[in-house]
C-alpha cells in the first residue's frame, strides 16, 4: 500500500465513519432514554436511501405503503388499548398525531412522486417520509412493554428488524439502488483528491452533532431527555413523562437515521436489508462508547469507518469478519476496565 | 404413585409413547419433520437454560450449530475421518468459541452478550461463505452418514432413533443439572448478582458455564444436522436462524425444559403450514413468512412471555413431593469462644465524591452477642452494612472479621469466611420452593459440580444439603410446607425465609439488614422470638435497624449512627436515656 492509496482510503474511511457516527449517536440516544437497543436503526437509514432513489427516478417509493401500514397498525393497536382501558375518547387526538401527521408526507409523496423535483425537495421529502417510523415503531413494539427487562426489549428489537426487512423486501423489491451524489465536484487537497460528496458528509455529520449538543444543553426537552437517561424514576417524579421523552428520542433518532440514509445513498448500493449490517457497524462504535458516552461513541464510529475502508482494501470478502471480530478486543478492554465497578443488574 | 402425580406426569408419558410409536404409523414426511424438530429442540434446550432460566440470551446459537456442522463436514469430507472424530472437533470448537465470547462479554452488562453474539453470528456466516476450504457460499456436500459398528444411520428412520435418543438424554441431563447444586445457582442468577454472590456463588463462572453448555448443545445439534442432510452451506446458520431458535424456546416456554421440544415442534409445524399456504395467496411468500413470524414473536413477547408449556401446566395438578428424607448431618463450624472478638470496624470512612457517607466509625461485635446498628434515615447505616458485607469498599479504615483483614474482600470471599446476610428489600427466588431457596444458602458447604449434578453423582451430598435446609426451615418455623413456592409467602415469612437461608450457610456472624422493615406487629414479634432463640443457640447477630422499639428489648448492645458518624454506643437502656439519641430520633432542636 502506497502512501497515496493510504490517504485515499483514509478519506473514504472518514466519510463512511462520519455516517456511522450519526447512526451510533442515535443508537446511544435511544438506549439511554428508553433502554431499547434499537437494532432496526440501520433499516430506517436504508429505507431513506431507497426512498430517495425511487424519488430520483420518478417512481413512487414503497416507503409510502410501509409508513401507511405501520401507522395503520399503530392506530389499531393503540385504539384497542384505549378502548380496553376505558379511554376511548382519547382516540381522535391520538389518531391526529400518530396517523394523520405521518400520512401528510405520504400523501404529499403520492402527489409529487412522478413530477420532476429539485434534489433538495426530494431529500427533504424522503427524510420526512421516514421520520414518523421511529416514534410509530416505538408505540407499536416497545411502549406496551416499556418496563420489561433490557433483554426482552432487545429481543423485540431484533424481531422488529426482521419484520422490517421482510416488509422492505415486499415494498422495495430485491434490487439495490444508488442515489445520485449530492455534488459531483472534486477538489485536490494536500496531494489527494477529495470529493465534495465526502466533504459534505463530514460537514453534515458535524452540523448534526452540533445541533444535538445544542438541543441537549439548551432546550427544555433536551434536558428532560438527559434527566430520563440518568434516572428514569427520578425524572418521572419530577413530572417528566417517559412516554413523551421516549417518543422524542425515537423522533430524533429517526431524523439522524434519515440524514445518514441520505448521506450513504450515493456511496454504496443500498438493498432492502443493507440496514442491518450498516446499523451493526455503527453499533460497534456505540459499544466502544459503552452505550453511554457520546464523544467516545463518535470516535469509535469514526474508527470503524476507517477500519472498514482499510479492511476492504486488504481483503474485501473478509471485511465484515474483520470489523465484527474487532469487537472482541474492544469488549475485553471494556470488561477489564468495568470489572472494578460492576453495578447490580436489574432483576426480572 | 398418587393420582395427582400420575396426572402431572401424563404429558411426559404420552410424549414418550408418541416418540416410540410414531415411526410405525407415520409416513416419511412426518419422520423427517420430527428429525428437524429434534435437531432444533437441542438448540432450544440450550436457550431454555440460558435465557429462560439463566436470564441471559444469545443471538448466535445458529452459528454454534454452524460451527458444529462445518467441523464434522470438513473433517469427514476433506480428510475422510470418522463422523465420531467430527463430533469431537464440533464440541471442542463450539466450546472454545463460547468460552472466549463468554469470557470477554459476561463481566459487562446483560445486553453485551446478545449484542456480541449478533456480531459473532455475522462474522462466522461470512467466514463460512468466504473460505475456500469450506466451499464458500456453495457449501460442502458428500458428508457421510454416521455409523456405529455395523449400524449405519443413513436413512431418515435410523436418524430418527439417533436424534431422539440424543434429545432425550440431553433433556434428562439438563433436568438433573437444574435439580443440583450448580443448577440452583443457575436458577438464582435472575435474582441479581449481589444476592447470588452472598451465598458464595461465583456468578461469572455460572453464567459462563451455562453459556458454554448452551453452545455445546447447539454444536451437537449441528453435528446431527450435517450427517442427516449430508450437506452444509452457510444459509441455515445466519442471525435469522438464531432468532428462530429463540422463538422456539420462548414460544414453547423458556422457563421449562419441555418448552424447548414443544416450541420447536410448534414452530416447525407452523412454518410448514405457512410454506404450504402462503404461495397460493401471494407471490411474496418468503418475505411474508418472515414478517408474520416476526410479528407473532413480538406479540408473544408482549402478551405471553411464559409460553405454551406454562399455560398448559396451569391446568395440571402440582406433583405432590414427599418430605425430604432424614440424612446424615452436615459438618458444622466450630464457633469461636463466646465473648471473643468477631467483627472489628476500625475508623472506617466511605466517601462518594464529595459526600462523606460514613465518617471514622468504629465498633466491635463479640461472639454470642446481638448488636444493633441504629440511626435515623440517612445516618449511613446501609452504607456501613455494605462496607461490612463487601458490596462496597471503604475509602479509609479497616474491617476485620474473625481476625482476618477483610477490607478489600468482595462479598463472595467474605461470605465464604462465615458471614451470612439478609436483604432490606427481600431477595428470594419467588419461583423456587422454600427448600430450594434455603439450599442455595448451603451452596458453599457443598461441592459437586456441573457434571456430577447432570449425572446424579451428587445424591449423597444432595440428601445431606436437603436435610440441612429442612432443619433450618424447622428452626425458623417454616417446616410445614417446604415445597411451597417462596413467592407465595407473606412479607414477614419471606424475611424469615431469608434468615433460614442465611443460617443454612452455617455462619459465624449473621448480618441482618432492616429485618423488621414493613412487618406487621405480630410478624415483628415472631421475628424477635426467632432472633432470641438463635442467640440462645449461640449465633452471633449484627442487625441494622431503623425501628428503636424493635431492638430495645432484643439486643445486648446498640451502636447509634447519625450523619455518617457514630453518635454513641452502649446498653439499650443507656442509649434510650441518651439525650443526643432522643434528639437525633425526634429531631429535637434543643
Amino acid at each position: 500500500m502506497t502512501a497515496e492509496i493510504a490517504l485515499i482510503l483514509g478519506v473514504d474511511g472518514i466519510a463512511t465513519g462520519a455516517i456511522y457516527v450519526l447512526v451510533a449517536l442515535g443508537i446511544v440516544l435511544i438506549f439511554s432514554v428508553t433502554r431499547v437497543v434499537f437494532v432496526p436503526f440501520g433499516d430506517l437509514a436504508a429505507f431513506t436511501a431507497l426512498t430517495l432513489a425511487a424519488l430520483q427516478s420518478g417512481q413512487l417509493p414503497g416507503t409510502v405503503w410501509l409508513v401507511a401500514v405501520v401507522a395503520g397498525l399503530t392506530l389499531l393497536a393503540e385504539a384497542a388499548r384505549l378502548v380496553r382501558s376505558g379511554r376511548a375518547r382519547k382516540i381522535p387526538s391520538f389518531a391526529a398525531v400518530y396517523f394523520v401527521l405521518p400520512m401528510i408526507p405520504v400523501l404529499l409523496c403520492i402527489a409529487l412522486a412522478q413530477t420532476d423535483m429539485p434534489m433538495a425537495i426530494e431529500v427533504i421529502l424522503a427524510v420526512l417520509l421516514v421520520l414518523p417510523l421511529g416514534p410509530l415503531l416505538n408505540r407499536l413494539a416497545f411502549r406496551p412493554i416499556a418496563d420489561a427487562p433490557v433483554l426482552v426489549l432487545l429481543i423485540v428489537a431484533v424481531a422488529l428488524h426482521f419484520a422490517l426487512a421482510g416488509l422492505g423486501l415486499i415494498f422495495f423489491g430485491p434490487e439495490g439502488f444508488r442515489t445520485e451524489p449530492l455534488s459531483d465536484a472534486i477538489y485536490e487537497i494536500g496531494g489527494t483528491v477529495v470529493s465534495a460528496q465526502a466533504m459534505l458528509v463530514v460537514l453534515a455529520s458535524v452540523v448534526f452533532m452540533g445541533l444535538l449538543y445544542l438541543f441537549f444543553e439548551f432546550t427544555h426537552t433536551g434536558k428532560a431527555l438527559r434527566a430520563t437517561a440518568v434516572n428514569r424514576v427520578g425524572a418521572r417524579l419530577m413530572g417528566i413523562r417517559p412516554t413523551v421523552t421516549g417518543d422524542v428520542a425515537f423522533l430524533l433518532a429517526s431524523l439522524l437515521a434519515g440524514v445518514a440514509g441520505v448521506l450513504i445513498g450515493p456511496i454504496t448500493s443500498i438493498y432492502y436489508d443493507s440496514g442491518f449490517l450498516f446499523g451493526l457497524k455503527a453499533f460497534v462504535g456505540a459499544i466502544i462508547g459503552g452505550l453511554v458516552s457520546y464523544p467516545i461513541t463518535a470516535l469509535g464510529a469514526l474508527f470503524v469507518g476507517l477500519l472498514e475502508s482499510y479492511a476492504s482494501f486488504w481483503n474485501s470478502a473478509f471485511k465484515e469478519v474483520v470489523i465484527f471480530s474487532f469487537l472482541i478486543p474492544v469488549l475485553l478492554w471494556r470488561s477489564i476496565s468495568a470489572a472494578s465497578h460492576e453495578e447490580e443488574e436489574e432483576e426480572e | 404413585m398418587s393420582n395427582s402425580s400420575l396426572i402431572a406426569r401424563l404429558p411426559l408419558i404420552a410424549g414418550l409413547l408418541v416418540l416410540v410409536l410414531l415411526p410405525s404409523f407415520a409416513g416419511t414426511f412426518a419422520v423427517t419433520l420430527m428429525n428437524y424438530i429434534g435437531i432444533y429442540a437441542l438448540v432450544a434446550l440450550g436457550l431454555v437454560l440460558l435465557t429462560g432460566i439463566g436470564g441471559l440470551t444469545s443471538f448466535g446459537q445458529a452459528s454454534f450449530v454452524g460451527v458444529g456442522a462445518y467441523s464434522t463436514a470438513w473433517l469427514t469430507t476433506a480428510y475422510g475421518l470418522s463422523p465420531w472424530a467430527g463430533l469431537v472437533l464440533a464440541l471442542v470448537l463450539t466450546g472454545v468459541a463460547a468460552l472466549v465470547i463468554g469470557t470477554v462479554t459476561l463481566r459487562l452488562g446483560g445486553h453485551f452478550l446478545p449484542l456480541s453474539t449478533i456480531a459473532w453470528g455475522i462474522s462466522i456466516y461470512f467466514l463460512f461463505g468466504n473460505m475456500d476450504s469450506l466451499g464458500r457460499f456453495g457449501g460442502l456436500s458428500g458428508v457421510p452418514p454416521i455409523t456405529l459398528g455395523p449400524i449405519s444411520f443413513a436413512t431418515n428412520g435410523a436418524m430418527y432413533v439417533l436424534i431422539w435418543i440424543t434429545v432425550c438424554i440431553s433433556a434428562l441431563l439438563c433436568w438433573n443439572l437444574l435439580r443440583s447444586r450448580e443448577g440452583r445457582a443457575i436458577r438464582s442468577l435472575r435474582g441479581g448478582r449481589i444476592m447470588s454472590e452472598s451465598f458464595g456463588i461465583n456468578t461469572f463462572r455460572i453464567r459462563l458455564y451455562t453459556f458454554v453448555i448452551a453452545a455445546l448443545l447447539a454444536g451437537l445439534s449441528g453435528w446431527l444436522y450435517a450427517h442427516m442432510s449430508r450437506f452444509v452451506s452457510p444459509a441455515p446458520f445466519d442471525v435469522r436462524a438464531s432468532i428462530d431458535y429463540l422463538f422456539m424456546a420462548i414460544s414453547g416456554g423458556s422457563g421449562y425444559l419441555a418448552g424447548a421440544i414443544v416450541g420447536s415442534a410448534f414452530t416447525s409445524v407452523a412454518k410448514n403450514f405457512l410454506q404450504d399456504v402462503l404461495p397460493s395467496i401471494t407471490s411474496n411468500a418468503g418475505p411474508f413468512e418472515t414478517v408474520i413470524f416476526s410479528v407473532i414473536f413480538i406479540l408473544l413477547l408482549q402478551y405471553a412471555r411464559t409460553g405454551i408449556v406454562a399455560s398448559v401446566q396451569r391446568w395440571l395438578p402440582r406433583r405432590a413431593l414427599p418430605m425430604p428424607a432424614e440424612a446424615e448431618e452436615m459438618p458444622r463450624r466450630v464457633m469461636p469462644e463466646p465473648g471473643s472478638l468477631m467483627l472489628e470496624v476500625d475508623k472506617v470512612v466511605k466517601r462518594f465524591g464529595g459526600l462523606v457517607a460514613v465518617n471514622e466509625v468504629d465498633f466491635t461485635v463479640r461472639t454470642g452477642e446481638i448488636v444493633a446498628l441504629i440511626g435515623p434515615n440517612g445516618a449511613g447505616k446501609s452504607t456501613m452494612f455494605n462496607l461490612i458485607s463487601g458490596v462496597l469498599g471503604p475509602t479509609e479504615g479497616r474491617v476485620r472479621f474473625l481476625g482476618q483483614d477483610i477490607t478489600s474482600y468482595g462479598p463472595r470471599r467474605i461470605a465464604s469466611l462465615g458471614l451470612s446476610r439478609t436483604f432490606q428489600h427481600v431477595k428470594l427466588r419467588p419461583t423456587m420452593s422454600l427448600i430450594d431457596n434455603v439450599m442455595l444458602g448451603a451452596y458453599r458447604r457443598t461441592s459437586s459440580g456441573f457434571l456430577a449434578g447432570a449425572l446424579r453423582l451428587n445424591q449423597a451430598e444432595e440428601r445431606r444439603a436437603r436435610h440441612e435446609a429442612m432443619r433450618q426451615l424447622r428452626r425458623c418455623g417454616l417446616g410445614d410446607n417446604p415445597h411451597e413456592l417462596a413467592g407465595n409467602l407473606a412479607l414477614g415469612q419471606q424475611r424469615i425465609l431469608e434468615i433460614a437461608r442465611a443460617l443454612a450457610a452455617d455462619p459465624a456472624l449473621l448480618l441482618l439488614d432492616e429485618p423488621a422493615a414493613g412487618l406487621r406487629r405480630l410478624e415483628k414479634k415472631a421475628l424477635a422470638d426467632l432472633l432470641r432463640s438463635l442467640r440462645g443457640e449461640g449465633v452471633t447477630i449484627l442487625l441494622v435497624e431503623h425501628d428503636m422499639e424493635f431492638v430495645m428489648d432484643l439486643v445486648d448492645r446498640i451502636v447509634v449512627m447519625e450523619f455518617g458518624s457514630k453518635l454513641t454506643e452502649g446498653l439499650p437502656a443507656d442509649v434510650r436515656a441518651d439525650k443526643r439519641v432522643q434528639d437525633a430520633y425526634l429531631g429535637g432542636t434543643a
